[in-house]
């Protein structure tokens, strides 16, 4: 269990003052600029060795992304930008860093510009996040009033730091669309290549990093990455915030060393699984968009990118949803599926058909109203739609489907069945339950 | 030069190409929806995927460029794979995702035979279909008279958004919605003003946008289609005219990088209903009440031979009209020739331009595929988007592309692109040339500069003297350069440019178009001969006797006293020089309505009935016979080389210049010529047109409180 004195989100539960003194009084902004004066490079290979990987879901090396910024600038300025668009379901960590901590953002804001040569950022929050932009506004103007940043300030680093609402999209949470949104155009995502630190806002080399990313760079610099890199595992090292929601006894946002088992987490955090460990059924780890695991695997699961892609999973945002016996599968993963057809955005071809196609399917197999060839039929499709996509929410859309149908066909062809032998005896279900049918899926 | 393997075969690309485009090089044919060459890339239909080795997903080929390939660890060169199973199921699926909501109404679809969704499904679709649920429905729009839209066909290729916003620049065109409930449409419930808004029925791969009035009239199949030539501008765009028995059913673009890409303007497109009304099928001859009665040709022929020959030649006239190829223009030189007649213009419009300073000085000498090097424009009294809308979105592009600056002289309208506007009339004009404006340095510092002047400044009574002071400005500036010519004219009349070249203006001691009119009227010249002349007012030609030769019942035809029905592009074969003086050739796609005959046999027969028969007999030899007299006339497709020095005298002929500012030479882009008048669809389209305007001047007047 992470020791307190390791804890980066020291005011998570804000429980103490979010402003800049209580923030200075937690540790922040202190010796910041002495951490500049060790030069930009010094800053991208402390994030390298810290061993620090996006906390925006695909788990990339920060540093190495870093890295990819050009070393000087060729006229075009540099920019970083703060993705807080934080809209996968089940995910509300950044959020709780905004409304709480939110200095600690706003200083890796101005590390990691530094680091980049970029002398602008844009945070890019979410549209439903109001107190969120609120306090974080306020928390930035405290910053420039205390010349922390800003034009001339004490760190001797021009930097302006802006903060930009979206609209409520979830698509607008992909890096590329983010930037066509923060640009004023429709959410869409780009092609890649050219990729954002090429060509990116405004055509100039830009960084789209995750908010946790961000707020966790002050702290691995102040206490060195060795530090970071001693917690966790190996390659998957440091703390993260869980955020664990749906059947456990008390749901919440905890800080908690990577690589923790699952179990541990949910019995010390949570109060154990509702109705006792013998009641989960299956738990989603990442956030909607990663594929559901079984209970059977989930006792010593360590909680970290590495173990969990080798259970054909991800700990993505480290969104952790629980659900005991009690739900029903099918139901649940169609209504993510109903997820991912609202939100696709309907630029290429297979998510904005795909996702649609599934949904139905899906659907109807939460009522059993479907053929058994049809889970194959299912399982193929969300591969036709996975991989061909321009960004990743094709995938995202396909992976809750093929990780119900790997753990769960019995569940499906059980359904059916069900169905079946109701339908032989009753008759033909009428078209007003399929409606209601529908209806409760879309809710 | 980035070198690549392809299906095994390794080849060696040009920098900058895409996957698609190196592929085609390489000789394998990649699918596709969204992509297309002159648009930007979307990659949106991921119809186009292959697999590159290394990559762990498909790559969609339209996007990804040979250059963004690295080589292996080893040094092995990139590779690319179109024929794995990986590659065909990823094109099966997307085909099988494109088709679960696409209608495949086929049977009824006027896409059907040309269509790349029908085409593509053949050859990498699968043949059963696993989609159970209900298929979408999109409401169609109305996007205006031009295009037909059936919305549920659609497959969200975008490249109709593509065209109006890149090309056209007319942003009217968007995807709103998200997911499955994306829809192409027109934000607003109102048609598209785009002179140029006819492309996206081409560029449309499956049937959600096809032409309105075309509609389940023919099946592409069932068509005859003939290469032949556009008349509407004098950019000579390339068509391709699709026929059935003696109809045009259809008029479609054809590719020439030269002129007109792959675009035509909507009155290219559209314009064919207008062949088939109003027409003149028959000789007609006015009565002693003034009204028309049909006659037979041999009737009409010697009313017409017996008054040109009791009447003095120099008491008659002829005017060649716009539309005009060089053969008839060139037949009719000859007969004047014969009989004496001094009084003859083809610049019906009244345009001051000549031939005595040489070809240069009245041809558009930069070239249309110029533009492109331009980067310094000065328009002059013209309105390229309505004179010539294929080039106006040429110079479009070049904006969009480099920093071209563009300078307007003439009625401030919306070009699509941005240009300083510099004033209204001659005064700035002299204004610019004296370098005291600062678009002056502009010009002159360009390495590529270009004046383009229009026919609203050329047909002004002070026209000749706009003429020199336009060649002025170029001399002063250095706008012509041994290696450049930036002095352009932008004709509007498609036979223009060929009639000047055979030289029929005034010989010696003969009048001008002006001066036939005013002579007409006052009786002094007594008998004018029309030749397919319709674009002035006719009232001064009440009093003479007036022959009209040509296609439709139009502004020339009121004061006629014999028709002679002729007979229009679509139906003869003939030479047409564009405005750069590229000569091209126009064949024949149907035969004439009733008795109409072709112009040069009409004037052909003419010399028999007057016993000055023309030395040929049929259009070979009359053609012989004309490239004989003037050999550039058959070089196809060639801009015979012409000299600048005549434009060191144009600069030095100068002239009173009028202080009245520029006006459009076409302030209604939609009926410029007789047969454009004829179509109800131009018609339709003209008074769209008028509403916007009238809407727009009330915006302007609106002050955003008045609800």
């Amino acid at each position: 269990m992470l020791k307190d004195e390791d804890r980066i989100f020291k005011n998570l539960y804000g429980f103490q003052d979010w402003g800049l003194k209580g923030a200075v009084a937690r540790g922040a902004w202190d010796g910041t600029k002495k951490l500049m004066e060790h030069g930009p490079d010094w800053i991208i290979d402390q994030v390298k060795e810290s061993g620090l990987r996006g906390r925006g879901g695909a788990g990339f090396p920060t540093g190495l992304k870093w890295s990819f910024m050009p070393k000087e600038s060729d006229g075009r300025p540099h920019y970083l930008v703060i993705n807080a668009d934080e809209s996968e379901p089940g995910t509300c960590k950044d959020r709780e860093i905004m409304r709480h901590d939110p200095h600690l953002l706003i200083e890796g804001a101005l590390l990691a510009a530094y680091a980049m040569r970029a002398h602008t950022a844009y945070i890019y929050i979410r549209g439903e996040f109001i107190f969120e932009r609120e306090q974080l506004q306020r928390a930035i103007d405290q910053a420039y009033e205390a010349k922390l940043i800003g034009p001339g300030n004490i760190h001797g680093w021009d930097f302006d730091l802006y903060l930009h609402h979206g609209a409520g999209a979830y698509i607008c949470g992909e890096e590329t669309a983010l930037l066509e949104s923060l640009e004023g155009r429709k959410g869409q995502p780009r092609l890649k290549p050219p990729f954002p630190a090429n060509v990116g806002l405004y055509g100039a080399p830009t960084t789209v990093n995750n908010v946790e990313s961000i707020a966790v760079v002050p702290d691995i610099l102040r206490r060195g990455a060795a530090w970071f890199a001693g917690l966790g595992r190996p390659n998957n090292t440091g703390t993260k915030l869980f955020s664990i929601s749906g059947h456990v006894e008390r749901p919440c946002n905890v800080e908690e060393e990577m690589g923790i088992p699952f179990r541990e987490l949910v019995e010390k955090h949570c109060g154990g699984i509702r109705g006792g460990w013998d009641n989960l059924q299956a738990i989603i780890p990442g956030g909607s968009s990663v594929p559901c695991l079984p209970a059977s695997v989930c006792a010593d699961l360590p909680m970290d990118f590495d173990t969990l892609v080798k259970h054909k999973s991800g700990l993505g945002t480290a969104a952790v949803i629980v659900m005991d016996k009690s739900t029903d599968m099918i139901r649940a993963i169609a209504r993510l599926a109903y997820f991912y057809k609202h939100e696709s955005c309907g630029q290429c071809t297979p998510c904005r058909e795909g996702t649609g196609w599934m949904w139905r399917v899906l659907t109807r197999m939460a009522e059993g109203r479907a053929e058994k060839r049809e889970i194959d039929m299912l399982l193929d499709v969300s591969k036709q739609v996975e991989g061909h996509t321009i960004c990743a929410l094709g995938d995202a859309a396909a992976w809750p489907i093929q990780g119900l149908i790997r753990h769960f066909r019995h569940v499906i062809e059980a359904r059916i069945d069900e169905y079946t032998a109701r339908a032989d005896k009753e008759g033909a279900v009428s078209s007003k339950m399929a409606e209601k049918a529908m209806e409760a899926a879309a809710q | 030069m980035p070198e690549i393997i392809i299906d095994g075969k390794q080849i060696e690309v040009e920098d900058g190409l895409t996957l698609i485009q190196a592929c085609e090089e390489a000789g394998v044919e990649i699918p596709r929806f969204c992509y297309h060459e002159r648009l930007s890339i979307a990659g949106n239909c991921r119809m186009c995927l292959v697999e590159v080795v290394g990559m762990p997903k498909p790559m969609a080929s339209c996007a990804l460029g040979v250059n963004d390939l690295r080589r292996g660890p080893n040094g092995e060169l990139p590779e690319i794979r179109t024929n794995t199973p990986t590659v065909k199921k990823a094109r099966e699926g997307v085909m099988e995702f494109l088709l679960i909501n696409h209608p495949l109404d086929c049977p009824i679809c006027d896409q059907g035979g040309e269509c790349d969704l029908q085409d593509q499904a053949m050859a990498f679709g699968i043949d059963s279909n696993r989609y159970a649920e209900n298929k979408r429905a999109v409401e169609d729009k109305h996007i205006g008279p031009l295009i037909k839209t059936i919305m549920t066909r659609c497959i969200h290729c975008t490249r109709c958004v593509r065209f109006m916003t890149e090309i056209a620049g007319v942003e009217e065109l968007g995807l709103i919605g998200r997911g499955e409930n994306a829809e192409i449409t027109t934000y607003l419930e109102r048609g598209i003003t785009s002179e140029l808004s006819g492309n996206v029925i081409d560029l449309c791969p499956v049937g959600a946008l096809t032409s309105k009035p075309f509609a389940f009239t023919a099946r592409p199949w069932e068509l005859r289609k003939t290469e032949t030539i556009d008349v509407m501008d004098a950019l000579g765009s390339n068509i391709r005219v699709d026929a059935r028995g003696t109809e045009v059913m259809r008029i479609l673009p054809r590719n020439n990088d030269a002129i007109n890409e792959e675009w035509i303007s909507d009155k290219s497109r559209f314009i064919w209903d207008g062949l088939k009304t109003q027409r003149l099928d028959r000789p007609y001859l006015r009565d002693e009440n003034g009204k028309f009665r049909p006659a037979s040709w041999d009737e009409a022929l010697a009313v017409v031979a017996k008054r040109l020959r009791d009447t003095q030649a120099d008491k008659i006239a002829a005017i060649s009209g716009d539309l005009c190829a060089a053969e008839e223009v060139y037949a009719l030189k000859m007969l004047l020739d014969r009989l004496g007649i001094k009084n003859r213009d083809c610049r019906s419009d009244g345009t001051k331009l000549s031939d005595q300073y040489g070809r240069a000085g009245y041809l558009f000498n930069s070239t249309i595929e110029g533009i492109e090097q331009a980067d310094a424009l000065l328009l002059i009294g013209c309105n390229p988007r309505h004179e010539a809308a294929v080039m106006n979105a040429r110079i479009r592009q070049v904006w969009r592309h480099s920093d071209l600056q563009i300078g307007l002289i003439g009625e401030p309208v919306d070009l699509t692109y941005d240009y300083h506007y510099l004033g209204a009339g001659p005064e700035t004009l002299e204004e610019v040339a004296k370098g005291a404006n600062p678009f002056a340095d502009i010009l002159r510092r360009a390495s590529h500069p270009m004046v383009i002047v229009g026919q609203g400044a050329l047909t002004r009574a002070d026209g000749a003297a706009v003429w020199s002071a336009v060649a002025r400005l170029a001399a002063e500036l250095g706008i012509i350069r041994p290696d450049w010519n930036g002095f352009n004219v932008l004709h509007t009349a498609a036979g223009r440019v060929g009639a000047l070249d055979l030289g029929f203006l005034p010989v010696e001691g003969g009048l001008d178009r002006d001066g036939i009119l005013a002579a007409a009227e006052t009786g002094e010249v007594e008998v004018v001969y029309l030749l397919g002349a319709d674009e002035f007012d006719p009232a001064p030609l009440a009093k003479a006797f007036v022959i009209y030769q040509g296609t439709h019942g139009d502004v020339g035809a009121q004061h006629a006293d014999v028709i002679l029905p002729g007979a229009a592009y679509t139906e003869k074969n003939g030479t047409y020089v564009n405005t750069e003086g590229r000569v091209q050739f126009a064949n024949r796609a149907a035969f004439a309505p009733g008795q109409a005959r072709e112009d040069w046999a009409i004037i052909r027969a003419l010399s028999g009935v007057m016993e000055q028969p023309l030395p040929f007999d049929n259009e070979t030899a009359l053609r012989a016979a004309m490239i004989t007299a003037f050999p550039h006339l058959g070089q196809q497709d060639e801009i015979a080389p012409s000299e600048a020095t005549g434009l060191t005298a144009l600069a030095k002929a100068g002239g009173r210049l009028d202080k009245a500012p520029f006006k459009q030479a076409h302030p209604d882009f939609y009926l410029t010529n007789p047969i454009a008048r004829a179509s109800r669809v131009m018609a339709q389209m003209s008074a769209l047109k008028q509403e916007e305007l009238k809407r727009e001047n009330n915006d302007k007047e609106a002050t955003g409180t008045d609800g």
